[in-house]
């Protein structure tokens, strides 16, 4: 056996008093020990919810990346496992029965949106988990599960409030609209949607001339344009998912339409990649949206997670500038995160209590959740593309290019209208 | 003049501009299916992936994407015969093509599509042709340039491969393989060969349908999906066989879509469309101009 000298001696003595010594933040942030927390779910990474599902998981990773950065939860190390339910809703419940039963997650999150979240609620609340779902609408106003927590920012009355930002942008203008045209794909969401927007019409006295959905396998969107058009509407209000969006916008400018103002939740423009086709046709559109890059909307941690983001998204081929769901899926894990954190061990129920209980503080802004697990207070953003020119990608990353134009505590710009081909 | 008769010129219009769409997407199929009695159900995924790499290419090097789509059906025909060799390979020589052959092709839609996802990632590409913010507007009737480019370019096309089917000696073996294969071999020509060659002009007709599409939309790796439907619904009410029966149901759909939209509403567009494909069979067995058995 080899002796100890006295140089060893006082190695010794130096790590021993090391833990006494060091600061406390360096200590906290110390590798995280032990068995992982193991955080399950389905995510869409093939199929038609794939270029949102991407940018998920994405974000996911570098929540992880940054929590086991600092030392972890609960000390111990946190691991994401998830299986690709290839944009399919009979995949879902398979994959968390399987994640539950067979993998053993202490914790599990839903993948992207209320097609993948619904299927997926069954199983969920059969073993009584803690729920934290992403971009889900009214999922559980059926449901009415006291551990589902949804991070999306319609609130649990979708039908008063959804479409509200958007026509008090549109009454607000001057002559006031009389009437307007509803044009929706028939999907849940945009369904709901077109239902709230029906309803706030006929309470503020807007006489609706064109009211109809399009199958999602419509191809070309010149006849519907031009009905509404014929319809003379004085406001559109449309909601479609990419392929519908670029369609319906292109036609609109093709038929060089003129309505005092057109949007909805025209999901499309979200993606960098329809933002970068439309250009300068999405000028004057007021676009539904759940973050843009404004100076109103800046909370702690979103732009160093922004700047994270477009890196690795370079890398992976996904959503290049990550604005609509990283942002939103990065708060969907700090809301796990400080729950538990709050709670300091994995007990469901516990965890369901903390997150009715206390506000939450992410990198969309402080959350609070209803009995339904629905923001306390919805935050639908109503947003404006001003002054698009060309097709360059650097102008989106500008101030004043997607302007906040609801609620009025987010505000960044005025309405330009109308709204008109490449205005 | 009177707004509803506008509405019905423009829905007529655009329904023949969508219908050469239509065709594009429809043409390469009815040579496969309807002549050579090949169920390529990937079919709109070869499109795809001809709309996908028009669309890469296009960003890469700014050419007109039509342009690109010609330049690429050389390399799609080679593929198109590639895979018929395998098909007859493992199924057709065997007898095995109805069921197993069908899932073969559903195999190599789903790998396309995955092919797809993980090489240029499941977003939206696009290709921005030189003329599709263009309108010319004759009278009260818009005519977009977006449609009518990839529309004239389908249909001159299609007339083409009509030509070449009826005027030449290897044409009409491609036209008389599907009706008796036996008897070519008396003729000395291989029934092999000559489908092997016919499935690589389906397959070249897929990557012109592409460059097409994505001048049109923007396109994903799912975008055959919708297609899929139609495009055999195209073929089957033109008569399998007949390419100018399928640009005709192709125009016919178009039509009955895009009026129906027009006046009772796109969700009525559909079922329109397919309840008269419903009618055409019941009247018609062997489509509008099919030879009855």
């Amino acid at each position: 056996m080899q002796g100890i000298s006295r140089r060893g001696i006082g190695r010794l003595a130096l790590a021993a008093a090391a833990p006494m010594t060091v600061p406390a933040t360096a200590r906290a942030q110390a590798a995280p020990s032990g068995p992982p927390i193991r955080i399950g779910y389905s995510m869409s990474l093939s199929g038609g919810l794939a270029p949102n599902g991407r940018p998920a998981l994405t974000a996911h990773k570098i929540w992880a990346e940054d929590v086991n950065g600092r030392g972890g939860l609960l000390g111990r190390p946190v691991e994401l496992v998830n299986y690709d339910d290839q944009s399919t809703g009979a995949q879902v419940p398979g994959i968390y029965t399987k994640l539950i039963d067979v993998d053993k997650v202490d914790l599990v999150v839903s993948g992207y949106a209320t097609a993948i979240i619904a299927p997926a609620m069954p199983v969920v609340m059969q073993r009584n988990m803690t729920f934290v779902s992403l971009f889900g609408t009214g999922v559980n106003a059926d449901f009415k599960y006291d551990r589902y927590f949804s991070v999306n920012c319609t609130g649990s009355k979708v039908k008063e409030t959804f479409a509200k930002g958007f026509m008090d942008i549109a009454m607000a203008m001057d002559p006031k609209p009389r009437t307007i045209a509803l044009v929706n794909l028939d999907s849940d969401f945009h369904q709901r949607t077109a239902e709230s927007a029906r309803f706030l019409a006929k309470e503020l006295g807007l006489r609706i001339v064109y009211d109809r959905a399009y199958p999602p396998s419509t191809v070309d969107f010149g006849p519907i344009i031009r009905s509404v058009a014929a319809a003379r509407p004085d406001i559109v209000f449309a909601g479609s998912y990419p392929p519908d969006t670029a369609g319906l916008l292109r036609a609109a400018s093709e038929q060089r339409v003129n309505f005092q103002m057109m949007g909805g939740p025209m999901i499309g423009p979200h993606a960098t990649a329809q933002k970068l086709q439309l250009g300068p046709i999405l000028n004057n559109l007021v676009v539904w949206d759940v973050y843009a890059p404004e100076p109103t909307l800046q909370f702690p941690g979103t732009k160093e997670l922004i700047e994270r983001y477009q890196p690795i998204a370079a890398r992976e081929n996904t959503d290049a500038l990550g604005y609509y769901v990283p942002p939103m899926a990065y708060a969907q894990m700090q809301v796990l995160e400080q729950a538990v954190k709050r709670v300091g061990r994995i007990d469901q129920a516990a965890l369901a209590a903390d997150m009715h209980a206390n506000q939450f503080d992410t990198v969309i802004g402080p959350l609070r959740f209803d009995a339904l697990g629905e923001w306390t207070e919805e935050r639908n953003l109503y947003t404006q593309y001003q002054g698009v020119q060309g097709n360059g990608i650097d102008q989106f990353k500008r101030t004043g290019t997607q302007v906040v134009l609801y609620p009025p505590r987010y505000k960044s710009g005025d309405l330009r209208k109308p709204y008109t081909a490449g205005a | 003049m009177d707004p509803d008769l506008v509405l019905l010129l423009n829905g007529v219009v655009s329904g023949l501009l969508l219908g050469g769409l239509y065709a594009a997407a429809a043409a390469g199929l009815s040579v496969s299916f309807g002549m050579l009695d090949v169920v390529n159900i990937a079919h709109p995924a070869f499109m795809v992936l001809g709309a996908l790499l028009v669309a890469l290419l296009w960003g890469a090097t700014g050419i007109d994407p039509l342009v690109l789509s010609v330049l690429l059906t050389p390399a799609f025909w080679a593929l198109g015969a590639a895979l018929y060799v395998a098909y007859h390979h493992f199924f057709e020589r065997r007898g095995d093509e109805a069921i197993q052959g069908l899932a073969f092709f559903f195999g190599v839609m789903f790998i396309i599509e995955v092919g797809l996802v993980l090489t240029v990632g499941p977003d939206q590409h696009f290709a921005d042709a030189s003329y599709a913010n263009t309108t010319w507007r004759i009278g009260e009737v818009d005519l977009p340039l977006r449609m009518l480019v990839p529309a004239l370019l389908a249909l001159s096309a299609i007339a083409g491969l009509s030509l070449f089917l009826r005027r030449t000696f290897t044409g009409r073996a491609i036209a008389a393989v599907a009706q008796d294969r036996e008897a070519l071999r008396l003729l000395a020509i291989n029934p092999v060969r000559i489908k092997r060659l016919a499935f690589g002009i389906s397959i070249a007709f897929a990557a012109l349908a592409g460059g097409a599409l994505v001048v049109v939309q923007p396109v994903d790796a799912w975008s055959g999906h919708v297609f899929i439907g139609r495009v055999f619904a195209i073929v089957i009410m033109g008569g399998l066989s007949s390419l100018g029966g399928c640009v005709l149901a192709a125009l016919a759909f178009g039509v009955l879509e895009n009026v129906t939209a027009t006046f009772y509403g796109p969700s009525w567009s559909p079922a329109v469309a397919f309840g008269c494909l419903l009618l055409v069979l019941a009247v018609r067995p062997q489509g509008l101009f099919g030879r009855a058995a």
